[in-house]
């Protein structure tokens, strides 16, 4: 039941956002959905946790096509958490915009459009069904992505659609495809995704094969792996601040968890060579998105491209064995979602701050907003995988996971391309953060450094200090020590990764 | 069902199919705007053809179902949504620089829809004789063309067909070798396509009332290359 009432919850809220009332009515009902979808969230998460999936009452009409095991407990805790910390992000960051009242509703209408369309993917377990909904996220998010109506942003928005649409046409071949394996190996079960695991080693490998590939290159492209990758910085970088967070920290992966449902089916089939291929399109993107690093000009380009490369480390984690690097690659997904959307709310405080989105324009952030250039020091820190945070020990642990399984090769690349993207991140912020005020005519930094000139120093709105502290505490906290039920639930997550 | 009608609503399916993908080359070749969107109502009506021959020939309940939705909700709901939501100038474009000459892309489509007849060739050998016909390998031809239309285009109407013929040509493989959908997901899936329709539409007229244009491919300004710095933008 309480499946039914989250994803009620934000639709219920789209009809009253758009109910012409004062300021803050808007932004108040949706900050209220989105905490009450959190503890419903987190209450599923800790029954699932305890070892009670909520699957067992539901099995009437169209209920079986709901359940909830661990893995889908833990992506929908993600999406309620970044949705929760986004919403609140976003009173503050639209407040400072300065919008017509409409405009501002259609925002928040949208904004629970989008999450109701997340909240739907790992609940649901009829694979058309999840094509649908990822589908709706697509749609529900490119007008949220178009919204500052600029040349850029619409052009971002054009290719967003274009090329998610694109991939979702293959994709939903695979899907029937699928479905015809799961027929012909004479399963007359419901098309969900546990009976797609029985029923995997009298398939036909072919069409197992070419669904799987039909499906991963489809739904890659909106996960972001290269060489589908093109449209996600521009996308991720011209949508509205909170918009990035949950587009960056958590689209992204609710799409791959998708795919990392094909796994344990893949496995069932006789040599079916699913990590090999999940090893490859990693490496690819994360040595892509590597070195696309070092050269952004475009900071929310430089998060964007880090999303890219963060997906492909999950990709190759998995791709390593995922009977080994599950937990590792589970705890990366985390610790990726609960960094990234740190690093887009920091990054529009300083855009909030500065006015620009260009690397070289910003220099002596720390003086002008001293919240937001330590903000963006300590995201970019943390996503960078600098040690105390919950990146480093997800990615040490991946590394050490591939290591023990000896592919020598596949961790060294994969270990090089993560210190290369350390250094592009760490450089861009280090001179945006700490660098002197260049002088505008000839670029050559200001000789007189002793005397600084007085900085006009910008107030960052209270709710966006707020959702910054809030989603701060897990990128500190998980670095350290990770609490009992979430341990319980990352090896749950785990073991759903294999057969 | 006796033999002679089993064989005659195969070789009309057989029809049905092989006008689908001559649609997809005319949609390829047509200039007009307006033609895309003309041909791609025939190329649905084809698809609901081909679902209502292939219920028919297997007694399946479900594909009437298929070939009812597509009845409605394309050759009708599309182009009333598409007047509802985009500006009325993008019927009236021609396209006269296309990316590829029209003999070269009517080549190269030609080139996919043979790759597609071996492309389909394992998926039909591996599944039960009675899923076999022309759709699946005609239906890959569909989602190539569909793709390849998506790059060689750089009109919105044309972009928007081609990934509506996408669809129709996954949709076109999918009603031979999947055939027990439940109906509430083909249902689902028809309105994810008046979505797809709707959203487009208020892109594109966003597009046109802010840039002024509605040749939406032709949309460069975001790359990383350094020519030239992005534009300063501040929020607004």
């Amino acid at each position: 039941m309480t499946v039914i009432i989250i994803l009620l919850l934000p639709l219920i809220a789209t009809g009253l956002v758009c109910l012409p009332f004062k300021k803050y009515w808007a932004s108040g009902v949706t900050v209220v959905s989105s905490v009450a979808v959190l503890i419903l969230s987190a209450r599923i998460a800790l029954q699932t946790a305890a070892g009670n999936p909520v699957n067992a009452t539901l099995d009437a009409g169209m209920l079986k096509w709901i359940s909830v095991d661990g893995l889908s407990a833990l992506i929908l805790l993600l999406i309620a958490f970044v949705g929760t910390t986004a919403a609140i992000y976003s009173v503050g960051y639209m407040a400072h915009q300065n919008l017509k009242p409409w405009k501002l509703r259609l925002y928040y209408a949208n904004y629970n459009l989008f999450v109701f369309s997340m909240l739907a993917i790992p609940v649901l377990a009829e694979p058309t069904l999840v094509w649908i909904v990822v589908e709706l996220t697509t749609l529900c998010s490119a007008l949220l992505v178009s919204f500052d109506n600029t040349r850029e942003a619409l052009e971002a928005a054009w290719k967003y659609v274009v090329l998610s649409l694109m991939g979702a046409g293959m994709a939903l071949f695979g899907f029937l495809v699928l479905f015809a394996a799961m027929q012909a190996s004479g399963s007359t079960d419901t098309y969900t995704w546990n009976n797609l695991i029985t029923a995997a080693p009298l398939m036909p490998p072919v069409l197992l094969q070419t669904a799987f590939l039909l499906i991963l290159i489809g739904l890659g492209t909106k996960v972001g792996l290269v060489p589908m990758h093109t449209w996600l910085p521009d996308a991720h970088s011209q949508a509205p601040s909170p918009v990035c967070a949950l587009l960056s920290g958590i689209e992204t992966t609710s799409i791959l968890y998708v795919i990392l449902r094909l796994f344990p089916v893949m496995q069932g089939s006789p040599h079916s060579h699913a990590e090999r291929w999940a090893l490859v399109l990693g490496l690819l993107s994360v040595g892509t998105a590597a070195f696309l690093l070092l050269q952004v000009r475009d900071y929310k380009r430089m998060f964007a491209f880090s999303t890219v490369e963060h997906m492909g480390i999950i990709l190759a984690a998995v791709g390593l064995g995922a009977s080994v690097a599950g937990y590792s690659a589970m705890m990366q997904i985390v610790s990726h979602c609960v960094t990234k959307s740190f690093c887009f709310f920091a990054a529009g405080a300083a855009l909030m701050a500065t006015g620009t989105r260009e690397i070289a324009v910003v220099r002596g952030l720390i003086r002008k907003s001293p919240v937001a250039g330590a903000a963006l020091v300590f995201g970019g820190l943390a996503i960078a995988g600098a040690p105390p945070f919950a990146v480093f020990l997800s990615e040490f642990s991946i590394l050490k996971a591939g290591l023990m399984q000896k592919h020598y090769v596949a961790t060294g690349l994969l270990a090089i391309f993560i210190v290369i993207a350390f250094f592009g991140i760490m450089l861009h912020i280090n001179r945006m953060v700490f660098g002197a005020p260049e002088n505008k005519n000839n670029g050559t930094p200001e000789p007189n450094h002793s005397v600084p000139e007085p900085v006009a120093t910008f107030h960052l709105p209270f709710s966006c200090r707020l959702a910054l502290i809030l989603a701060a505490v897990p990128v500190l906290v998980l670095g350290f020590y990770i609490p009992q039920p979430l341990q319980d639930l990352l090896t749950q997550t785990a073991a759903a990764l294999t057969k | 069902m006796s033999e002679t009608t089993n064989q005659l609503l195969d070789n009309l399916n057989a029809l049905a199919v092989g006008l689908f993908l001559l649609t997809a080359f005319g949609i390829v070749a047509m200039r007009q705007a307006r033609g895309v969107l003309n041909l791609f109502i025939v190329q649905s009506l084809l698809l609901a053809a081909s679902a209502a021959l292939l219920g028919l020939r297997h007694h399946s309940e479900h594909l009437y179902g298929v070939a009812l939705v597509n009845l409605i909700s394309k050759p009708i709901i599309v182009p009333w949504l598409l007047r509802k939501t985009s500006p009325s100038e993008i019927y009236t474009r021609r396209e006269i620089d296309q990316v590829l000459n029209i003999p070269t892309a009517l080549l190269i489509a030609l080139g996919l829809a043979i790759l597609s007849y071996f492309l389909g060739q394992p998926i039909l050998n591996a599944v039960a004789s009675e899923f076999r016909g022309p759709n699946v390998p005609i239906g890959i031809a569909g989602l190539l063309i569909g793709a390849f239309t998506l790059t060689v285009r750089r009109e919105a109407l044309p972009l928007l067909i081609g990934l509506l013929v996408m669809e129709n040509g996954a949709f076109l493989a999918g009603i031979s070798i999947a055939r027990n959908l439940p109906m509430l997901v083909e249902l689902a899936i028809a309105t994810d396509g008046l979505i797809i329709v709707f959203i487009s539409g208020v892109l594109i007229r966003a597009v046109q009332k802010h840039i002024g244009t509605t040749a939406v491919g032709e949309l460069s300004s975001l790359k990383e290359s350094a020519d030239e710095p992005p534009a300063k933008e501040a929020i607004e």
